[in-house]
């Protein structure tokens, strides 16, 4: 019974860095209605910067978060303004293709910079350090961190999208953006903006996760896939949502992995597309499709 | 020098052109409105003006500066604001936040969100509702409110009263004095011709993207309008 | 100014002309050429050729589903392991001819189409090109934990062909090949020039507008959905024959889809002449760079960022940009009889 109490826990903690894989994406794809196909990929590549960043300057795991954060959602906005922008627009497939090669690009990119040998993070102690409750329970100090961490960076998230112009002005772009532009609102700034701080939450979630694992360059893909499950699952238009999703795919996840080693990530899918047969707007959806 | 200064401006959708060498002016402090048949290129001009369509050729001038090639949110910025015709509210967006969003130029002016609250005092009640709960009318009142808040010298009404009941449209138009006294120049399209005689120092007819007619609404007979209006 | 109308009987729609009748003549040709290697190639020779109309193939069922039909898959892989387990299945275990499997293959991965069609379809755009990639994904996954198919390490399939005459199933394997490579465009442009061909692109081009002539999108789609599945799925079954090794990672691979981007978007996409340019600066690029191994794919990947950013046409796109040339016309345009 404690096994079971002790793997819905990972699951939901699990969750935690899954809601902040993804809600970089729920951003992207809420204001710019842009799936980034490299997602997962600039995830991994903000994991390797954090490695090259602490070995070639001699700081700290945290301090790391410091210099890979604010780099990633430059490079995010410089992306956007010139090269994404150029692709949005009603055909959908373009900036899909575009970001499916920039996929290929970065996924090769690293392969010939770090090799395909898999790297992680020294962060000492907090690697192993138990939270012991109890009744044979007990869970990781990290996990946590990165759940409390996902929360504090979606409520951050709803509160700049509520009450700040920039986060007005990411709805009405979303909603409108001829009449946005009418109300001097320059869309290709909006949009990369959106795309810079959709970078920051992926640079973050890039950090945490090359400190609870070990990555390897073509790890991208699958980060985005449960990043995408996540946003389905909570629901479009719904940053608690994709909460909600991400630790509902952990709990998945670890469910079907505690089943049998190799279903781990299967039931993640099964979750993901059970959902989407039963209740495809998601369990939580805000958007109105345009 | 005029607020507005068009020369032989053409614009067009792809291989269709609406409007061909159009000459038009609009000084400081005026009301002008523009009156036509359906596709006779109002709102094309209208949408050229404020950025929104490229012009295929001619001039272009707003307070003295050429304005032509600029984009729609620069022309904004500028101090030209559209009450658009359809409304186009926010629909994720509160009534109070859609007004907020035409502040998002943060031009210096009279008109803040208490001032259009007094103007539209209905709106105050539904300022937390969505837009899309509110009556045709009520949403009117937003539109042009949010075309307020951008503190403008221009406001460009497209079709305020298409599709309102003919209570509400008086309403509406009830309060342009009030939005005239601070100085806004006016410039609107206008279905209801009765309407926009009353309201305006000059009217301007268009009749398949030319201007057919023009003048002040004392001077213009029912029969010059009708004419200009329909055609031959 | 208005002209009299001219009244319809006086026009006609046309198709074709004297460009697409040399093409059509070239073609054929090319086909007979093709059909002949077996007498004259080297066996090098010929597995380029045969992975050249495999590789057109798939792009042509890619191109048929995206460019024509407007839906984006990132998760034809599916039906490629699909067919190749297929081989697995009734070539290894079942005992059948291995040219046999393929056209069974078909079938099989036109029913997996059917049955994944009604979750896949809840999606559309961009979320319908990740939920395919899922789908693949599970594909991948449920095979690589199944013991009776050998699961995650593989198996090989070189016992299938064993007992065969080694010249005569490499010229199977080609004319196979051909069949699929040609029959792929023989195919798509039937479809195209017929009224379902024209509802596609209606469909694509606005569903809604569609819907209100009457055309049904969802039937049109599912169709082009299953079709392009079973076409992937025989290919998939031939190119593992050549392979003689099938392990779920190589059969569900991404990089299947990653090659069906790059010919058709670097071709053409849309075009029928488009994945046929496309495969054909694959191969060049793959003969020079593969050697250069990862630097190859960001070569491609880069290629194919930059024919999206300047050029979403492809080659073909810019050649015809220049040239309004059809070598395969599908397009309908009305024709004034002469009055004279």
């Amino acid at each position: 019974m404690a096994e079971w109490i002790n793997t819905v826990l990972q699951g939901v903690l699990l969750g935690g860095l899954y809601a902040l894989f993804a809600a970089g994406l729920s951003l992207s794809f809420g204001v710019m209605r842009m799936i980034n196909i490299a997602h997962g990929d600039m995830i991994v590549f903000a994991g390797y910067a954090a490695v090259a960043v602490v070995a070639l300057l001699h700081l700290s795991p945290a301090l790391a978060i410091v210099v890979v954060v604010p780099a990633l959602a430059l490079l995010g906005y410089a992306a956007q303004r010139f090269v994404f922008n150029r692709t949005l627009g009603d055909d959908v497939l373009r900036p899909l293709l575009l970001t499916f090669g920039l996929s290929i690009v970065i996924q090769n990119g690293l392969l010939q910079v770090f090799s395909a040998d898999v790297r992680g993070l020294d962060i000492g102690a907090l690697a192993t350090a138990n939270l012991d409750l109890g009744h044979n329970i007990a869970f990781g100090v990290l996990p946590l961190l990165v759940m409390l961490t996902a929360v504090a960076t979606i409520a951050a998230l709803q509160w700049v999208f509520r009450h700040t112009r920039a986060g007005r002005s990411f709805r009405a772009t979303s909603d409108d953006p001829a009449t946005a532009s009418l109300m001097g609102v320059d869309r290709h700034h909006v949009y990369a903006l959106a795309m810079a701080i959709a970078s920051a939450v992926v640079a973050l979630a890039g950090v945490f996760l090359v400190m609870r694992t070990t990555i390897s360059p073509s790890d991208g893909p699958a980060r985005l896939l449960y990043s995408f499950e996540a946003v389905i699952i909570g629901g479009l238009g719904s940053l608690w949502g994709t909460l909600a999703g991400g630790v509902l795919l952990g709990v998945a996840q670890a469910i079907g992995a505690k089943l049998n080693p190799g279903w781990g990530v299967l039931f993640g899918h099964l979750a993901f597309l059970l959902v989407l047969t039963l209740r495809p707007q998601g369990l939580f959806p805000k958007t109105r499709d345009r | 020098m005029s607020l507005l200064e068009v020369h032989a401006l053409t614009a067009g959708y792809g291989d269709f052109q609406a409007l061909y060498c159009i000459d038009f002016r609009v000084e400081e402090g005026e009301a002008v409105a523009i009156i036509g048949a359906n596709g006779a290129g109002k709102t094309t001009f209208l949408r050229t003006l404020a950025g929104q369509l490229p012009a295929t050729g001619g001039h272009l001038r707003f307070d003295g500066q050429d304005t032509g090639g600029w984009s729609g949110h620069r022309i904004a910025a500028a101090g030209v604001a559209m009450a658009p015709e359809g409304r186009r509210l926010f629909p994720s967006l509160s009534v109070e936040e859609n007004l907020l969003m035409g502040a998002y130029t943060r031009r210096p002016g009279p008109w803040t969100l208490d001032r259009v609250y007094a103007l539209f005092p209905v709106l105050r009640e539904f300022r937390e509702r969505n837009g899309t709960e509110l009556s045709g009318g009520q949403q009117q009142m937003v539109a042009v409110g949010r075309a307020l808040m951008a503190n403008p010298r221009l406001l460009l009404c497209d079709e305020i009263s298409l599709g309102l009941a003919p209570v509400v449209v008086r309403d509406i138009y009830r309060t342009l004095p009030q939005i005239r006294t601070e100085g806004i120049s006016l410039l609107l399209v206008e279905q209801d011709v009765g309407q926009a005689l009353k309201v305006s120092d000059r009217v301007v007819c268009f009749q398949e993207g030319r201007i057919a007619l023009e003048g002040a609404p004392a001077e213009l007979t029912r029969e010059q309008i009708s004419r200009a209006y329909f055609g031959d | 100014m208005t002209h009299d109308p001219i009244p319809l009987s006086e026009s006609r729609v046309a198709r074709g002309n004297r460009v697409s009748l040399v093409a059509a003549v070239v073609a054929l040709a090319l086909v007979i050429v093709a059909a002949s290697m077996p007498w004259w190639a080297e066996r090098a020779q010929l597995h380029l050729i045969t992975e050249f109309l495999y590789v057109l193939a798939l792009a042509q069922m890619w191109n048929l589903l995206a460019g024509y039909g407007g839906m984006l898959s990132v998760g034809q892989q599916a039906f490629i392991g699909i067919g190749a387990y297929s081989l697995v299945v009734f070539g290894l275990h079942g005992g059948l001819n291995v040219f046999a499997v393929v056209p069974l293959a078909g079938l099989i991965g036109a029913v997996a189409a059917a049955a994944t069609a009604p979750v896949v379809f809840r999606l559309s755009g961009a979320q319908f090109a990740v939920g395919t990639w899922v789908v693949a994904e599970v594909f991948r996954i449920v095979v690589s934990n199944l013991p009776f198919v050998s699961g995650g390490s593989g198996v090989s399939v070189a016992r299938t062909v064993s007992g065969m005459d080694i010249e005569w199933r490499d010229s199977m394997t080609l004319w196979v090949a051909l069949a699929l490579g040609a029959g792929a465009i023989l195919a798509v442009y039937a479809l195209m020039r017929s009224r379902w061909g024209l509802a596609l692109v209606a469909v694509r081009d606005s569903e809604r507008a569609s819907q209100s002539l009457g055309i049904d999108g969802r039937r049109i789609k599912w169709l082009v959905y299953v079709a392009s599945a079973a076409g992937c799925a025989m290919a998939g079954a031939l190119i593992f024959i050549t392979k003689l090794r099938v392990s779920p990672d190589a059969a569900f691979s991404i990089d299947w889809s990653t090659t069906m981007f790059f010919v058709v978007v670097v071709g053409g996409i849309g075009t029928l002449e488009g994945p046929l340019v496309g495969a054909v600066v694959y191969f060049l690029l793959r003969e020079w760079l593969s050697e250069l191994g990862s630097i190859y794919l960001i070569v491609l990947g880069t290629l194919t960022m930059t024919v999206m950013l300047v050029a979403p046409g492809g080659l073909w796109g810019l050649f015809t940009r220049r040239v309004p040339l059809q070598l395969f016309p599908v397009q309908r345009r009305v024709r004034l009889v002469d009055r004279g």
